[in-house]
């Protein structure tokens, strides 16, 4: 397929559709409402179904309920949203069912602002639900990326019955850009006779799928938690995705940052380079599993003196980065929120201050 | 090498849309385009604008402060914008609308009163397209053809608005190039 123009939020939306998820439930909120404007047009054209539910926590359980059934089904939301779906989440990761949630990040906390944020990295990496719950979690830094990642959501949630969760700041959702869809995928999950209830008969099966987060027997509990457990840390030793920008030779400082942001720093680490200065860059593309070893490494180089998480929040990631370092080298945080994001200039001030 | 043009006017003088036909038109080229619009509570009444980012390689920061280029629908976008555009660059103005001058002289200042060339080709709605074409004729920054391609794929799905559109694409080249 050519190349076309489109906006990030109906990219999205028609990158759900060419993944075989003809179920899309939602609320509106800025901003990413576009996905559900450009859905409640084109889902009905390939047989899909578009309801909007009467709040978010009640899009949370259609998910859910949906998810339990055996069907390809996501959501898109921003910040405030998703905290009211995330009691949701924190079941249908407990019922091991697979699900793809959204989160177009505006500023926060409370009602915050409706401009580009990263503030909901911590919410999204550690602290989505109550429980021992995790998310994958892909941060795309261009509407191409986002729709790349939205059609792999999709079969890694079924991979690991889990829900996958695309985080993408308010200016990938409202930029538009050239992109390309990949080849469409099968509509449905190979693998869900494993989990759906949708009848033994239909799934030629003579054992019963029970979807269910309940395990008061404390035993049966610790035991679907360990399960739980092994499901993160395989996606840590198999998920893993980031991209290096200017490592190859003897930078002086490193970055860690993502989505719009990187692509901000990218600017800046060109400009310095004009002027002699070489900073390189870990772009985390999975901030959960996070690139704890591509992090490392590329801080472990002799010439780099310095790691900075430059993140559109007030320092989230730099837990993950200062993890990764493990105290070897100084790392600091710079960044802004509230739409105000970062220009190239600034993040270049600050690395002269801290680096070069 | 890398342009940013950013439109700016009135909510409802069909600002976005103007930037997005020219982001269009540079992908059709073989450029790297992004089209951002602001998206803040401003845009209910007051003023739109979007910028266009176009580059031969691809684009890192879409966030620009300082463009190369202004198309400056209204008064208040001109005395906002004016200043941070790029030396050397293009400013655009509304003459219909606007009286005053981009008070620079380090920049190519192009003056047309598209509201009334739009009058006269029979609709006061393609002013913004008359806009378009003049900034284009003048910044050679896509070719006129492709423009025009542009423009009626845009309108693809009302064929009736496309000779009027036309008429304002060679009206606006013949503004720039007075």
């Amino acid at each position: 397929m050519a190349k076309v123009l489109m906006k990030g939020n109906e990219a999205i939306g028609e990158a759900a559709i060419r993944a075989g998820c003809l179920n899309y439930f939602a609320y509106p909120i800025t901003p990413q409402s576009e996905v559900a404007e450009y859905l409640v047009r084109r889902l009905p054209e390939v047989g899909g179904v578009f309801l909007q539910g009467e709040s978010e926590v009640a899009v949370g359980y259609m998910i859910f309920g949906a998810a339990g059934a055996g069907v390809r089904v996501f959501t898109t939301s921003s910040s405030p949203g998703i905290s009211l779906m995330s009691e949701a989440i924190s079941y249908i990761a407990a019922a091991q069912c697979p699900a793809v949630f959204v989160n177009i990040m505006r500023g926060g906390p409370g009602l915050g602002g409706i401009l580009p944020s990263q503030a909901d990295y911590l919410q999204a990496t550690k602290g989505i639900g109550h429980g021992d719950c995790r998310l994958l979690v892909m941060a795309p830094a261009s509407v191409q990326e986002a729709v790349e990642m939205v059609m792999k959501a999709f079969p890694l949630a079924e991979k690991y019955r889990n829900p996958v969760m695309i985080l993408g700041d308010g200016l990938i959702g409202q930029m538009m850009e050239p992109v390309e869809f990949p080849d469409q995928l099968k509509t449905e999950p190979s693998n869900k006779d494993a989990w759906a209830t949708n009848g033994m008969d239909h799934r030629k099966s003579k054992t019963r799928n029970l979807v269910k987060s309940l395990f008061l027997d404390p035993v049966q509990l610790n035991d679907n938690n360990l399960a739980l457990k092994a499901k993160y840390d395989r996606m840590r030793a198999e998920e893993v995705m980031s991209e290096s920008y200017n490592t190859d030779g003897d930078y002086k400082g490193l970055i860690v940052s993502y989505g719009t942001m990187s692509r901000v720093c990218r600017t800046a680490i060109d400009m310095l380079k004009t002027e002699g200065i070489d900073v390189g860059m870990i772009r985390p593309q999975t901030v959960f599993p996070f690139p704890e070893k591509a992090v490392a490494e590329a801080a472990m180089k002799p010439s780099c003196m310095h790691v900075l998480s430059i993140e559109m929040s007030m320092g989230q990631m730099i837990e993950d980065v200062e993890r990764s370092v493990k105290g070897r080298i100084p790392v600091s945080w710079y960044g802004k929120c509230g739409g105000d994001i970062p220009t190239p200039e600034e993040v270049i001030d600050v690395v002269r201050e801290r680096i070069a | 090498m890398q342009s940013e043009i950013m439109f700016a006017g009135f909510g409802g003088q069909g600002i976005l849309l103007i930037g997005k036909v020219l982001a269009h038109a540079a992908m059709e080229e073989g450029f790297e385009v992004a089209w951002v619009p602001s998206y803040g509570p401003e845009m209910r009444g007051g003023t739109a604008y979007c910028t266009v980012v176009i580059s031969d390689r691809p684009i890192g920061s879409p966030i620009i402060k300082n463009p190369l280029h202004l198309v400056a629908m209204n008064g208040p976008s001109l005395e906002k914008f004016a200043p941070t555009v790029k030396k050397g660059g293009i400013i655009f103005i509304n003459s219909s609308l606007i009286a005053f001058g981009a008070n620079r002289d380090d920049v190519d200042e192009l003056r047309v009163p598209v509201v009334e060339i739009a009058k006269d080709l029979g609709s006061v709605k393609a002013a913004n397209i008359v806009a378009l074409s003049a900034f284009v004729a003048r910044s050679g920054i896509v070719s006129m053809e492709t423009l025009k391609q542009c423009i009626k794929e845009e309108f693809s799905k009302k064929p009736k608005l496309i000779p009027l559109n036309m008429e304002a694409v060679a009206a606006g080249e013949r503004a720039a190039r007075k």
